[in-house]
């Protein structure tokens, strides 16, 4: 993104003249007090959200540019956690992470979902329905289904903020697994203790939004 | 894109009816008891009354039908004369009626056919001969070369007494009144489907808001406003489709179970289906299924795009 605002309708501008480029293959984390905006920059990565003002540049498309369908098949490119993941409480666990898959056609690989199963150990929750699920294991649920598609990269916005520290080390282990495969990764969170525990892993840049504007703050952490 | 945009043409909409779900794609849509009661009610009992304003407007349509061609078919001479002269002039108009272009061969009524044509209304005892009453002869029409007024006036000159009567004063009110009811028939018919779209989109609009959550989640990870729809759409068509056979069979057990026309007798000349047309009903719940699937995808895009 360059130059990139936004502000809610009907409020101050919340972002403005930011300028970010996520480098392929490489780990983020996005930090900042609660209210900067940490999750306002992460909608308008999944176009989510369009910005009022700037460039943004999506795989190489404007997304305000592009149609409804163009945005949603935008959207299979980028794999989303949230703090409080949503799901189709009616579905089992596993037809909850295929459903990336089953709303692009795509068939099933029952060996591909019992490994990613194994992956976020959830192998044993497979038909439990998702208000069974621990705040932990709802996150892993979230990610499996993030990264079904595999998609280019997997942004997670506060992941770890309902869980306690060995929760959340499990899970940010899956997201430094999921990027020395290959896939960029951005973290949103306002947890320092988190950043420096997954930099003893794995080599990240950490950028600090505050004021409405971006700075790279890896030297300080 | 490919894939949503199947889901649009008529093959897509009978898969969905009766295909296999493909990958589990509608199972999206979480079980409503409450939407799924309402919508097969609704389609179940428009489809009942359907079939009855169906069957209302085919079995007007075969009487004004069987009206025009019957009574247009054949005329009537009345001759009244002085009991003495009668035969004369009844041979006279005979005569005329014989030497007529376009008539068939005339017929004069015999006494005892007076007589049933009187009996409804002085019952079977009455002594028909002792009244003075006028020949009738029926003249059956075979070409469009009759001229009726052309006949009129050589009776009046040639056969003093004879009246022609063509029927056409009392035919076109009973005639236009049949039209009419076929036409109101019709009108129900179009009412009741404008009416089923209009309670199908309520239910889907219902169903639509209580799913919120879902909608968010498939957003999410990249469902297309037709991919969410979908799933909607092909709920409420087969349940409209559902719904509507059950009240169109039943609907088509009530008029095969009223009295036969020989049994009811007289004007009622069958309120139903004859022949072929006992399969025109049957598309009642193909078109319930249609107003459906149009219906719910209507609603559910528009829903759809008022949010990013």
């Amino acid at each position: 993104m360059r130059d990139v605002g936004f502000g809610y309708q009907g409020q101050a501008e919340l972002l403005s003249d930011m300028n970010l480029s996520l480098q392929a293959g490489m780990f983020h984390f996005l930090t900042g007090p609660s209210g900067a905006g940490k999750t306002t920059l992460l909608r308008l990565c999944y176009g989510d959200l369009m910005p009022s003002s700037g460039r943004m540049n999506l795989f190489g498309e404007e997304p305000r540019s592009l149609d409804r369908d163009a945005v949603a098949d935008l959207r299979r490119r980028v794999g989303v956690v949230h703090q409080d993941p949503q799901f189709l409480d009616h579905l089992p666990v596993a037809e909850n992470i295929a459903l990336p898959l089953t709303i692009a056609g795509e068939p099933v690989d029952l060996q591909a979902m019992r490994d990613l199963l194994g992956w976020v150990q959830l192998q044993n929750h497979a038909r439990a329905l998702p208000p069974s699920l621990s705040g932990g294991e709802r996150q892993r649920a979230a990610l499996a289904r993030a990264v079904i598609l595999s998609p280019d990269v997997v942004l997670a916005d506060e992941p770890t903020g309902n869980l306690d520290w060995e929760m959340s080390m499990r899970l940010m282990q899956l997201l430094i697994e999921l990027n020395k495969s290959g896939k960029t990764v951005l973290v949103a969170t306002h947890d320092l203790n988190l950043i420096r525990a997954t930099k003893a892993q794995v080599t990240a840049r950490v950028l600090r939004i505050s004021g409405g504007t971006l700075h790279l703050a890896g030297a300080d952490l | 894109m490919g894939n949503d945009r199947r889901t649009l043409n008529p093959i897509a909409l009978w898969r969905g009816l009766f295909g296999s779900e493909v990958n589990g794609s509608d199972r999206i849509v979480p079980p409503t008891g409450f939407t799924a009661q309402l919508t097969l009610f609704s389609a179940g009992a428009m489809a009942f009354l359907a079939v009855f304003a169906l069957a209302l407007a085919m079995a007007t349509g075969r009487l004004a039908e069987r009206w025009s061609s019957d009574l247009a078919g054949a005329v009537t001479v009345r001759v009244s004369a002085p009991a003495g002269e009668q035969e004369a002039r009844v041979q006279s108009a005979l005569q005329i009626l014989r030497t007529t272009p376009g008539v068939g061969q005339p017929r004069q009524l015999p006494p005892e056919e007076l007589a049933a044509l009187l009996e409804p209304w002085f019952g079977p005892d009455m002594p028909v001969d002792a009244l003075p009453m006028p020949a009738l002869i029926d003249l059956p029409v075979e070409s469009a070369d009759f001229d009726p007024e052309g006949l009129r006036l050589r009776l009046e000159a040639e056969a003093p007494g004879s009246v022609l009567d063509d029927h056409t004063e009392w035919r076109r009110p009973l005639i236009s009144a049949a039209k009419r009811l076929k036409f109101l028939g019709i009108v129900s018919l179009i009412l009741i489907a404008a009416a089923s779209a209009a309670m199908i989109t309520l239910a889907a609009k219902a169903a639509l808001a209580a799913n919120g959550q879902v909608i968010r989640v498939l957003r999410l990870i990249g469902a297309r406003d037709l991919t969410i729809a979908t799933a909607f759409v092909r709920r409420f068509t087969r349940r409209a489709a559902a719904g509507a056979s059950v009240g169109t069979a039943a609907g088509m057990l009530g008029i095969a179970i009223l009295p036969s026309a020989e049994q009811a007798g007289g004007f009622l000349t069958g309120l139903g289906f004859q022949g072929l047309g006992w399969l025109v009903p049957l598309t009642i719940p193909l078109i319930a299924a249609a107003v459906g699937f149009f219906a719910t995808r209507w609603a559910a895009l528009k829903m759809l795009e008022a949010v990013r």
